[in-house]
């Protein structure tokens, strides 16, 4: 079936089979393969990306389901000449990051919880990322580094 | 250059942010599941349904005719390959003098599945879903037999390998048993515990993942794997299973989204990727499932101990002794064997005096995944045991847990233990110290009232931990039964224009080594971090490598690099000599130049680096041009890092909920390069600590076998808002033989935050009678524990 979306402000329209989940569509068709598979019961989060400007899980959606819809992935943070996004500068200045394979999911978590939450306590953020799983960081420091990312998102 | 002259280096010591970082943030990284070849095939495993069955017959008819199908391998034809089994790489010899049972371990069944999950038939076509379309066409007939799941089960249960009736691969023990039983036959007090060490699922984010290349015009295989030791993998995989030419075979280990020990190991898929990508004559993709993996990634711990100590009036030790059953899974895995025996009963000494200590451990197969390291790998087992004794001694002869601690602490060193090692320095009281301060422990009966006040139990515990790392000196591993040598490779290399990439054999998946490597290079020559590139990973561009585990980078990769850098400074010294007009005595380098010792006299690293490639004004006839420089490091002994950890817990008893309500950890890591990654190596590491006491169990059922906990519904992973922010503190005695004084930091806090977090927990539900606990202390198992304790 076709499916027309824009991701990170580029129009594609694509044909593919009914059940491809968007995750698919994203790492095999558009070749974008920040966005990653961390499990396969939509618990993991690293799969997250912003859809109409609400963070899914990816795994979770067919991309039948967002035909025309507006998705930002991992690679559309960055501005075009490659300076970081506020949360993505705050993950890295706050070591929010070790292995790196939850942190796309992270980041666009973040950026929804801070627009959702815009003075979030230090108790809400960590209820918040419960469905991001990270096992490198402690979740410490991604905690620091949302405070941080919301400081200057708010700014 | 001493340890202590190069902790005073620039940039040792300093929280530089990673330089891999940007790759990582903007969704650039380079993971294996993230690699496109082209004309790639994808491959999915048939995994058995029975933990335990004969295999009757497999029939691929149906499955070789469905659509995109390119070929279906099983067992029959690795026979007929002739590939030999997985290998295990530690020799552990039985107390009756012979070498431990070592069943054959195919990579793909033969004759028999031996656990869920077992690797029975790989099916290839053009793509995935196609694979796993054809994969449900194969029938596989089953002769069901009974499984054994728990250690405890094993002697008993049906013989899963042949060369192993009773299911018993080993019973080793290590330390005097006569002069143990004399000591405890004078004990003026003896404590004894039972306990579960429990069952864990590694579950690093970035499931496993391979790619098998071959290509035909050169007669070379590319197998690129999320792997942590990629140069070990090859040789494994090359010498001992399939006979291949080591030099025409290359293993990439791309980014890697953590390991913990579970992408240590030569798995099977591995070998069926690399066997295929020949056969099929294809580039053939393989990505692990969650599920899969809670299936067939080697899981960790999964203990059964009896521990005794034996102690004076005054609660000093006077004699340890355990004995320990160890599950190993249905197979042995690559370092499965050492686990539960090198790995775990020379840390039970602890941070303590006790003169003697003997330990005996029964190592059994069951129908489970194999069990092999992960994370602290033997030491939070070692480390579990002996702090839940101490802890429990002291309640029992009416002393605190930091008082029993110590009364007995070492102070002397170097110090030899009973169980083998000597450990080289250390500071336990500095620690126990620290900690008490950063825990408040001072304020805990206020905070305790005030829980009580809320209806609330509140509790405190501790644990000193010491573990060995940095593995290890090859001539005593090689005495203990290791098959490889364990020491590291580092090549620099110094570019003409001053700039230098560093080709390290050890393997960064997430502890930073391409920013902590850096800094130690530019720290030595006196250039900028941002000048110094770190390659690993690539069995085609890095020398050698034993890879990174048991906390060896730094202590070992990094002391490679620092003799690498050694040979790099002294040749340096005599380019710069030729250039001044001097003898090569004269110069001194500090700080990127070389001067003339008593003038003003100097030129810059840059200026020398040029030189060696531009030898015009050299040394021909005396000296090679170039400045590249390789060395090999052997420890001479392991690495001690140790430390207090007190754990704060609050109860609410109506929910058996435990919240951790504050978690000070205090460590001595020796030298320390970046205190900002050695900070987040603890917070995982708690995390993980945490996480095995309160939340994760992997759990079997009894009778068949099949996994229960698999998946992430089901197993307990850490969250975000199980967690405070944890109070970390830093005590600092250098380790005395490598020449960066560093001890390690990746494994602590898995190491010592299990037993601090059940101390506290049985301290907290002491006053309602609960005398003991297994972890996890999850709110049903700490409500059922209240209720059988008031039903007394």
């Amino acid at each position: 079936m076709k499916v027309q979306v824009t991701v990170n402000g580029k129009s594609h329209q694509l044909d593919t089979p009914p059940n491809l989940l968007l995750v698919q569509a994203i790492r095999e068709e558009l070749k974008l393969t920040g966005t990653h598979v961390g499990c396969d019961t939509a618990q993991c989060g690293a799969c997250t990306v912003i859809v109409n400007g609400n963070a899914i899980k990816s795994c979770n959606v067919l991309l039948a389901q967002v035909d025309g819809a507006q998705i930002t992935t991992i690679e559309g943070l960055a501005s075009a000449d490659g300076s970081l996004h506020p949360m993505q500068s705050a993950f890295k200045d706050c070591h929010g990051l070790q292995c790196g394979f939850c942190t796309p999911g992270m980041v666009l978590s973040a950026i929804d919880l801070c627009k959702r939450h815009p003075n979030a306590s230090e108790e809400v953020i960590r209820e918040q990322l419960e469905g991001n799983l990270c096992r490198c960081t402690g979740y410490q420091n991604i905690v620091k580094a949302v405070q941080q990312g919301a400081v200057a998102l708010n700014a | 250059m001493g340890a202590s002259d190069f902790s005073k280096l620039p940039h040792i010591g300093e929280s530089i942010l990673r330089k891999e970082d940007y790759r990582f943030l903007t969704g650039a990284g380079q993971y294996t599941d993230d690699i496109d070849l082209a004309n790639m095939a994808h491959a999915v495993f048939v995994r058995s349904p029975h933990a335990h069955a004969h295999i009757k017959g497999i029939d691929k008819n149906a499955a070789l005719a469905a659509d995109g199908v390119i070929g279906i391998l099983d067992g029959k034809d690795v026979e007929d390959a002739k590939i030999n089994g997985l290998p295990c790489g530690w020799l552990i010899t039985d107390t009756s003098g012979h070498p431990m049972k070592e069943p054959p371990h195919p990579i793909l069944a033969q004759g028999k599945v031996r656990y869920v999950g077992d690797h029975v038939v790989m099916v290839v076509a053009e793509t995935l879903e196609q694979a796993q379309n054809a994969a449900e066409l194969v029938t596989v007939d089953y002769d069901v037999l009974t499984a054994v799941v728990d250690v405890r089960d094993a002697p008993n249960g049906s013989p899963i390998h042949e060369s192993a009736p009773d299911n018993h691969c080993y019973k080793w023990a290590i330390g005097d048993k006569a002069q143990v039983d004399t000591a405890f036959a004078n004990a003026a007090h003896v404590t004894k515990l039972d306990l579960v060490n429990n069952r864990l699922v590694p579950n690093a984010m970035e499931p496993r993942a391979a790619i098998g290349s071959y290509s035909r015009a050169n007669d070379e295989y590319t197998l690129w794997v999320a792997n942590q030791n990629p140069h070990v993998e090859r040789l494994l995989m090359t010498a001992f299973v399939m006979g291949l030419p080591e030099h025409k075979v290359r293993v990439i280990a791309p980014d890697v989204g953590g390991g913990f020990g579970s992408k240590i190991y030569l798995y099977a898929e591995d070998v069926c990727l690399t066997w295929a990508s020949k056969k099929l004559n294809r580039n053939i993709k393989w990505t692990c499932d969650r599920s899969e993996a809670f299936l067939s990634d080697a899981h960790g711990r999964d203990h059964v101990s009896h521990a005794e100590m034996a102690m004076d009036k005054d609660g000093k030790f006077l004699a340890l002794r355990v004995h320990t059953h160890a599950n190993l899974g249905a197979y042995l895995s690559t370092f499965a064997t050492a686990v539960p025996t090198i790995l775990y009963a020379t840390l039970l000494a602890g941070q303590y005096t006790t003169p003697q200590v003997y330990v005996e451990v029964d190592a059994w197969f069951t129908n489970t995944a194999p069990v092999d390291a992960y994370r602290g790998a033997g030491r939070p087992e070692a480390t579990y045991l002996l702090e839940r004794l101490v802890s429990r001694a002291a309640w029992e002869i009416g002393l605190t847990q930091d008082e029993i601690r110590k009364r007995n602490f070492i102070t002397q060193f170097p110090y030899q233990t009973p169980v083998a090692l000597q450990y080289d320095i250390g500071d336990y009281h500095a620690c126990m110290n620290e900690a008490q301060k950063l825990a408040d422990v001072a304020g805990f009966q206020n905070r305790k009232a005030i829980s009580e006040s809320h209806g609330k139990l509140r509790g405190i515990g501790y644990s000193s931990y010491i573990e060995a790392c940095g593995i290890a000196p090859s001539n005593i591993a090689g005495a203990l039964g290791a098959r490889a040598g364990l020491f590291e490779c580092g090549e620099v290399r110094v570019h003409p224009t001053g700039s230098v990439t560093v080709f390290t054999g050890s393997h960064s998946h997430g502890q930073g080594h391409e920013t902590t490597f850096a800094q130690v290079v530019a720290a030595r020559l006196g250039i900028a971090v941002e000048s110094v590139d770190v390659v690993h990973g690539d069995t085609g561009r890095v020398p050698f490598g034993m890879g990174t585990y048991g906390s060896r980078s730094i202590s070992v990769g990094g002391a490679a690099i620092m003799k690498a850098l050694d040979k790099i400074e002294a040749k340096a010294k005599k380019i710069a000599a030729h250039l001044m007009e001097t003898a090569d005595t004269d110069i001194e380098f500090n700080n990127g130049e070389f001067s003339v010792k008593g003038t003003d006299k100097k030129i810059s690293f840059g200026q020398v680096a040029l030189t060696a490639y531009v030898p015009h004004n050299y040394p021909l006839d005396k000296l090679e041009p170039g400045l590249n420089e390789t060395a090999f490091y052997d420890p001479t002994n392991f690495t001690f890092p140790a430390g207090t950890y007190i754990a704060e817990v609050e109860i609410d008893p109506a929910t058996g909920l435990v919240k951790v309500d504050r978690f000070s950890a205090v460590d001595d890591f020796g030298t320390i390069i970046n205190p900002m990654i050695v900070e987040g190596q603890v917070h995982g590491g708690l995390v993980q600590g945490i996480g095995q006491a309160l939340l994760e169990n992997c759990v079997y059922d009894r009778e068949t076998g099949q996994l229960l906990s698999g998946s992430f519904m089901d197993y307990t992973m850490p969250r975000a808002d199980d967690f405070p922010i944890f109070n970390l503190g830093h005590v600092c005695t250098p380790c005395t033989h490598n020449p960066l004084g560093t001890k390690g930091c990746g494994e602590a806090g898995a190491i010592g935050s299990p037993p601090a977090i059940m101390n506290a927990v049985l301290d907290a539900l002491a006053p309602l009678g609960v005398k003991d606990l297994d972890m996890p202390a999850t709110p049903h198992r700490v409500w059922q524990a209240i209720q059988a304790a008031r039903a007394q």
